[in-house]
């Protein structure tokens, strides 16, 4: 290793030593700089090794990728990834025709195109907001076809990831509208819009979703005139809906909160009146201001869709339990939890890093955002 | 002399802003007390006082960012009452430059300008552009149009801020303590621009701090102390011999430094 390299800042060129003794180097100054850290280093990669060879030997040395059931797996003493190998379809699509299966495929890949698409091309808001609106009108319709040969699938048959992506996307793209007023309503000097607005956030808030999930599917056909009926599925995205709103509208308020009052001065003062303002100058200083936390209440909104099990609407995680039922693989949930934990955190660190970006990216593009 | 002045003062316009009896109470705390002022068309007036004596409070109300409690206020003959149309009216009519400057920070320099032409006049967007630039050079900061406030000088944002207010071409601007949050060396650079505004006959209400200012442009100085009007007068004999003592103690320590 006698690569030359020029260090920029000092433009001095010294040959790059080998990778052993710079790792040495970094350990040294990093992990072992004091009697006490080397004692704590010491302890963590004991610790360290005692569960990561184990996790490893049962993940890969002892695992069994194809087995006709569970007890050949045990045989070995391994991971039985012959469940997931044999049932993985199953455990994305649920019980949606296989012949169809195809059309929620799709509908994965449209998303992750668009989440894909989001944070790489530099689109405009109004053409990316465009893109998700068409983007889950087609994801819809492809699930439901009845349309250029594909059969009709009812909403019960719209198992496994698709069902989750499309709860979060439409529950979220839904709500913000209803949490953009509620966080306006709240500081509004109209006491009825007020109260009402803090009746709605609290009322949402201070109930566990599984509540507001059982209060849409059980209570609400009952007071719907009989004859009317209404999709499970949308009862239940209904509640998402309102669940969802209640906590972007505290994200969005946070963001209010922090706009100075100079600001609706300045525009009271040139005579925008209250909607020009609100749109044009409060608004987007807020929302921009709050990506961070709406984000994050994004992510949980995410995982809160596997919730949608306990009202017997079958997501990922409700067909993982439903594949368990099968006798040849009762022993197999470590790894069916395990395909749906790594599914979940692969979307969301992949979401938190896009936020981070973000970010990053519009405290560079307006220098004067965050400082007044 | 100085009857014969203000009869010319009367004969040469109707008032254009005019503060009858007004009063205001934050609580219990009296702000204003039966403010009483006439200002007409191309009149330059400089509020002057210690502070919370009122002064800003005062022209606050005058486009309603305050809400007066007692008494009328009227700006080109409306009435500022609880109406919003009398209100947004008003405001159409008067513009304000701040002490913290309040330009919008997620707009550039020519999208502050021209926004609210676009949205409140219903300007088409070139004209209001072409608007912009002019009064961007008339601040003489044209090459500043495309950056973000948050990449200026105070001066220079504060002289942005002047550009859109008179972007609606307003009858009547006010002034609250404009140079109070600059670093002394731009304080001269936003005075030229206000002196040039003064020069050309804008109507204008300051409130400042800065004598040489108010001396070379204003018509009438106005001196205010605990919520009251204490003294009015045209600048050479508010500054010569004012009448009363706090009037007196107020330049002297104003002026001593």
């Amino acid at each position: 290793m006698t690569d030359i390299t020029q260090d920029a800042s000092t433009g001095f060129i010294e040959p790059r030593r080998g990778i052993v003794e710079r790792a040495w180097e970094w350990a040294r100054a990093n992990l072992f700089n004091s009697v006490l850290n080397s004692i704590l280093t010491l302890i963590i990669a004991a610790l360290i090794a005692r569960i990561a060879i184990p996790l490893f030997n049962w993940a890969v040395v002892d695992a069994t990728f194809s087995a006709p059931n569970d007890a050949t797996c045990k045989a070995a003493g391994g991971a039985c990834w012959a469940f997931i190998a044999d049932w993985g379809k199953f455990l994305l699509f649920g019980r949606y025709p296989e012949d169809q299966r195809w059309r929620p495929t799709l509908v994965i890949v449209i998303f992750v195109a668009m989440m894909l698409m989001s944070s790489r091309a530099r689109l405009g808001g109004k053409l990316l907001l465009a893109m998700w609106a068409a983007g889950v009108v087609i994801a819809v319709a492809l699930m439901f076809g009845g349309f250029l040969g594909m059969p009709y699938v009812e909403t019960e048959l719209w198992n496994g990831v698709p069902l989750n992506l499309l709860l979060t996307v439409g529950g979220c793209g839904f709500a913000f509208p209803i949490a953009i007023l509620a966080a306006l309503g709240r500081r509004s000097r109209m006491p009825a819009i007020r109260w009402l607005s803090i009746a709605y956030i609290e009322l949402i808030r201070g109930v566990p979703l599984i509540t507001v999930l059982f209060m849409a599917t059980v209570m609400v056909p009952l007071f719907l005139p009989t004859g009317v009926t209404i999709a499970k599925l949308w009862r239940a995205e209904v509640a998402f809906t309102l669940f969802f709103g209640a906590y972007l509208a505290e994200a969005i308020r946070g963001g209010l909160q922090v706009i100075p009052r100079g600001q609706y001065e300045a525009a009271d003062a040139l005579g925008l009146g209250y909607w020009r303002k609100t749109l044009l100058i409060i608004l987007p200083q807020a929302l921009s201001i709050s990506i961070p936390s709406l984000v994050n209440t994004s992510i949980s909104a995410f995982k809160d869709t596997v919730l949608i099990t306990v009202v017997g609407i079958f997501d990922v995680l409700g067909d993982v339990n439903n594949a368990m039922n099968a006798p040849e693989w009762r022993s197999a949930y470590w790894e069916g939890y395990s395909f749906v934990a790594l599914l979940f955190f692969a979307a969301c660190f992949y979401m938190s890093r896009y936020s981070q970006r973000l970010e990053r990216s519009l405290s560079r593009t307006r220098p004067g955002a965050r400082r007044r | 002399m100085a009857v014969q002045e203000s009869a010319q003062r009367q004969a040469a316009g109707r008032p254009m802003i005019e503060l009858r009896n007004v009063n205001k109470w934050y609580g219990d705390f009296h702000v204003l007390k039966d403010i009483n002022i006439g200002v007409r068309k191309g009149e330059r007036v400089v509020v002057c006082g210690p502070s919370g004596s009122g002064k800003s409070t005062m022209i606050r109300c005058i486009n309603r960012l305050e809400e007066h409690q007692k008494g009328n206020i009227f700006v080109d003959g409306i009435e500022l009452t609880g109406d919003v149309k009398h209100v947004e009216a008003i405001r159409r009519e008067v513009g304000m430059v701040f002490q913290q400057f309040n330009l919008f920070p997620h707009l550039t320099v020519l999208q502050n300008l021209t926004l609210a032409p676009i949205w409140v006049r219903k300007m088409p967007k070139k004209e209001a552009e072409e608007l912009a630039m002019q009064l961007l050079e008339r601040v003489k900061i044209p090459e500043q149009a495309n950056k973000y406030p948050g990449q200026l000088s105070g001066g220079q944002q504060q002289r942005v801020a002047i550009a859109r207010s008179l972007c609606m071409k307003p009858e009547v601007m006010l002034f609250d303590e404009p140079t109070s949050a600059l670093d002394p060396e731009m304080i001269k650079e936003v005075l030229d621009v206000m002196v040039g505004l003064a020069q050309e006959g804008m109507t204008m209400i300051c409130v400042t701090h800065e004598m040489g200012f108010a001396r070379t442009v204003a018509d009438t100085m106005i001196f205010m102390d605990r919520g009251q009007i204490v003294e009015v007068a045209p600048p050479k004999e508010f500054f010569a011999n004012p009448k009363s003592d706090r009037t007196k103690l107020f330049l002297s320590q104003i002026l001593s430094h």
